[in-house]
């Protein structure tokens, strides 16, 4: 039982290797092979987080080299949630990646799932890893292996990817230099350990500029309103499984690092009264809610309308952690599990369009209950969570962000998330009376040649993940006290009221 | 000027990290931004390397003691003032690689990139994707009508 924490990253690793070598000879192994790690994987991973939740935080030592000299794995109940969310989600999509692969990128499958079985890697290894170095190596085997997956969608997808690459590497090289000021003042890569001797320097400047490189740096990653300008042409172009993969993923990975620099490795005393960015920061948040929200608005193509809402959800969570007050901490790590569930829900709807239907403009999605009614059953689902429609979790992070909110005076912050729920009513209304009012399409097809591959809802093999997220987010927020209470309240930081 | 005698070395990275990130985002040509991107990211390296530089310091390999011959702990010099630091070296080796695969993952985008338009100028690529957009357009109304 011991050995759990670091199982969660051996069985992805491993069978990328098993991958690589075996979908050289037989490409249809590749996808159960994936699935059945990831089932290791997050069975870990659950396993891992009930006994963070029963006994307290694990600390394991790489290779048995004590912290702070070797590499340690610190799991608490925060990332310990996060690594779950990470891996079923990555479950969710490799089940249903199997047909749009096959239809997407017939010739390329074992590479795939090569790349994607590794990112899942890199992602659970930056949650899991308590080494500010090894975090950054992480980050960029996950950078890495995205930009690779991203530019399986050709054409177009090319140059947005290199938009990617180049901003993905000023990002981590802000990050890696961050931790480089760190390293010198503190002598130390271990977060915990960096944690204890930052409150001794806190006049330095060097600090302040390493916070504000990792910073940047997470900024960067996570696309965070005026740095966003990269994310929603790289998920637009991407194939559709991979879109499903790093949507969800990526960016709230991102914020969850972004909540270990700021109260592991920095304080709440350090962030809040030391410096004074709170204004500053609650702004920018501001800021990408709104215009998210308004981006959003004018996209025909829904895949896109999605990226841009992902650019609005990341402000809700800045915003939440930077109020410093428990609430929004509560909120801000409530939403990165229910934000990446809803994401993953959503993005596997218009994939599901895309696959029967080629393409995802608003103009597709007509006629699409009679024709699809599961597939659009969990797109209500999935909109109600997104607008904030109380049994679904949406609602319950809005709550706690709104009362985090209320209570700092953050009133601007406030408006600006009911602002966004409210153009989330909009869009996602506008999709659903275009699906259930409108004829299916002018042209009607030949009843003989084309009916079942136009008039059938997708394969199962695509609506049981669907469906699978589609409950969790219901599921998620009908045991939102015991999430709060159980997972969240225990790991909140010493200081915040 | 004793500031400068003493930290030379992090004005050396700052004008490196500036020359890198201004090739990044100024310039037009792809290639040009790669190289941009990698003298940003050697400047890191050697940003982390001097850090762990001492005057008169030797790489950081055990030396015998002089007229020692055995093998145990006790022949060899100890003492950590005369080794540079070989934390940051390590690291360095790790983050060498990860350098290289992104110069391969930006070299090949960029390889593609000239396959699929015919030249490697970020304006003239983007005067294409319009131009592309421009004929969808209209293709789509016509299969409508």
């Amino acid at each position: 039982m011991d050995q759990l924490p670091i199982l969660i990253i051996v069985f992805p690793l491993f069978t990328a290797f098993a991958l690589t070598l075996l979908g050289w000879f037989r490409p249809a192994v590749c996808q159960p092979l994936t699935v059945v790690g990831l089932l290791g994987s997050s069975l870990s991973a659950i396993a891992t987080l009930a006994q963070v939740v029963n006994s307290g935080p694990i600390s394991y030592h790489l290779g048995g080299w004590a912290p702070p000299f070797g590499i340690e794995y610190r799991v608490d109940a925060l990332n310990a949630m996060v690594l779950m969310m990470v891996s079923s989600v990555a479950l969710l999509v490799a089940v249903y990646a199997r047909k749009p692969v096959q239809k997407e990128l017939g010739g390329k499958i074992s590479n795939f799932y090569t790349l994607f079985i590794l990112l899942v890697t890199g992602l659970l290894g930056i949650t899991i890893t308590g080494d500010a170095f090894n975090l950054y190596v992480l980050l960029e085997i996950a950078a890495l292996t995205s930009y690779a997956l991203i530019a399986l969608g050709r054409g177009r997808a090319y140059m947005a990817t290199f938009n990617y690459v180049i901003l993905g590497t000023v990002g981590a090289c802000f990050y890696l230099l961050g931790v480089g000021f760190l390293l010198i003042k503190t002598g130390t890569l271990n977060m915990v350990d960096i944690g204890s001797i930052v409150p001794s320097l806190s006049g330095s400047r060097a600090i302040l500029v390493a916070f504000a490189f990792l910073m940047m740096g997470c900024w960067l990653k996570m696309a965070l309103f005026p740095f966003h300008g990269w994310l929603p042409n790289a998920y637009t172009n991407a194939p559709t499984a991979v879109s499903c993969l790093v949507a969800p993923l990526m960016t709230k990975v991102s914020v969850y690092v972004m909540l270990r620099i700021m109260f592991t490795m920095y304080s709440v005393d350090w962030v809040f009264s030391v410096i004074t960015w709170k204004p500053l920061v609650m702004a920018l948040a501001v800021i990408a809610i709104l215009m998210g929200s308004c981006f959003a608005l004018a996209q025909r193509n829904i895949k896109r309308m999605l990226t841009y809402l992902i650019v609005a959800e990341i402000g809700y969570m800045v915003g939440g952690a930077w109020l410093g007050n428990a609430s929004g901490y509560i909120g801000a790590s409530y939403h990165i599990l229910a934000d990446g569930l809803m994401t993953v829900c959503l993005f596997m709807v218009v994939g599901s369009i895309v696959y029967k239907r080629g393409r995802a403009h608003i103009e597709d999605f007509k006629g699409a209950f009679s024709t699809m009614p599961w597939t659009m059953g969990a797109f209500i689902l999935g909109a109600l969570s997104m607008i904030g429609v109380p049994p679904t979790c949406g609602f319950f992070s809005k709550w706690y962000l709104l009362s985090g909110a209320y209570q700092s005076g953050d009133y601007a912050f406030g408006v600006a998330l009911l602002l966004s729920s409210l153009i989330n009513a909009v869009l996602f209304i506008r999709i659903v009376e275009t699906a259930f009012f409108s004829a299916t399409s002018d042209e009607e097809p030949d009843p003989h040649s084309h009916q079942e591959t136009c008039y059938a809802d997708s394969p199962p093999s695509m609506l049981l993940p669907l469906w699978a997220s589609a409950l969790a987010l219901l599921a998620m927020g009908l045991y939102s006290s015991e999430i709060v209470t159980r997972w969240i309240q225990p790991v909140i930081p010493g200081g915040l009221l | 000027m004793a500031w400068v005698e003493v930290h030379y070395n992090y004005l050396l990275v700052i004008i490196l990290l500036m020359t890198g990130l201004w090739a990044m985002i100024g310039k037009n040509n792809l290639i040009k931004k790669c190289i941009g991107m990698c003298i940003f990211q050697n400047a890191i390296i050697m940003f982390y390397i001097s850090m762990g530089a001492k005057k008169g310091a030797t790489i950081p390999i055990l030396k015998h003691v002089p007229g020692a011959h055995g093998h145990g702990p006790e022949s060899y010099i100890s003492d950590p003032t005369i080794y540079a630091n070989p934390l940051t070296q390590i690291l360095m080796l790790t983050a060498i690689v990860v350098g290289v695969a992104t110069l391969g993952m930006a070299l090949t985008l960029v390889q593609k990139i000239y396959r699929e338009y015919g030249t490697c100028e970020e304006d003239e690529i983007l005067n294409c994707m319009s131009e592309e957009q421009d004929h969808e357009l209209p293709l789509q109304d016509e299969l409508k009508a």
